[in-house]
């Protein structure tokens, strides 16, 4: 998955890696999708639901070894 | 579209259960709902500065003397073992960078969150606007926290 923007979260546990997301994403162009790397599992049901709430576009996780890459695409303000 | 709402009250001043009621405040308004957290009774401690005490009255400066404020002051609601728990949890928050009290109220200011005192438990501790950090928004009565609660759907108590 290719992303404009990575945004590193390891090592930081629920509710850092949200937080960090919503600041970061404000930073973001309409369109533009930001990575989030995170060794928190609750990452994989978190990040859909701060999508569903504030209306970003989930896009997926992606899971490899206790790594977690979270994908989110920016749909407005 | 409105935001949606979320509220809590701190009653507890044990820095276990503020600690949880922060990392849902921030959640909560890094989810682009509005905000506020309702301090009173012990909870009024996390606002407090580091004071060897305040009050008006004998009463009163006895009581804050043994109720000490500050947000890096707060005991454990278990095991605070004269507060050598709080000592110990600090390190293993530390360890797995989980933000202090003192740096979740910067982060939640930061985000928008609402911090309101409560003013009963103002006047009868005696307290003075003095003896709490700045960035509080509002010093109001449970009307108004009643008030908030109709509004939004999700308000808590801890």
């Amino acid at each position: 998955m290719r992303a404009d923007v990575s945004l590193d979260c390891f090592g930081l546990l629920c509710p850092m890696p949200i937080i960090k997301t919503a600041e970061k994403i404000k930073l973001l162009k309409t369109g533009e999708v930001l990575e989030v790397l995170s060794n928190d599992e609750g990452i994989k049901t978190d990040m859909p639901a701060w999508c569903k709430a504030t209306g970003q576009e989930f896009i997926g996780v992606e899971e490899r070894g206790g790594e977690y890459r979270a994908y989110v695409k920016k749909r407005g303000e | 579209m409105e935001k949606e709402k979320f509220n809590i009250v701190v009653f507890s001043g044990d820095m276990d259960k503020v600690l949880a009621a922060f990392i849902l405040a921030t959640t909560a308004a890094s989810m682009g709902m509005e905000t506020s957290m309702f301090f009173t009774f012990w909870g009024l401690n996390v606002l407090r500065k580091k004071k060897l005490t305040s009050g008006k009255n004998i009463l009163q400066k006895m009581m804050n003397f043994m109720n000490q404020g500050g947000a890096s002051r707060l005991s454990l609601s278990k095991f605070n073992m004269l507060g050598m728990g709080p000592a110990m949890m600090k390190v293993l928050m530390k360890q797995a960078k989980v933000p202090s009290i003192e740096e979740f109220i910067k982060t939640a200011k930061g985000l928008g969150v609402k911090l309101i005192a409560c003013t009963t438990t103002f006047s009868f501790m005696g307290f003075e606007k003095d003896d709490f950090i700045d960035g509080i928004d509002s010093y109001a009565g449970a009307a108004t926290f009643m008030g908030m609660a109709c509004e939004g759907k999700v308000s808590y108590f801890i």
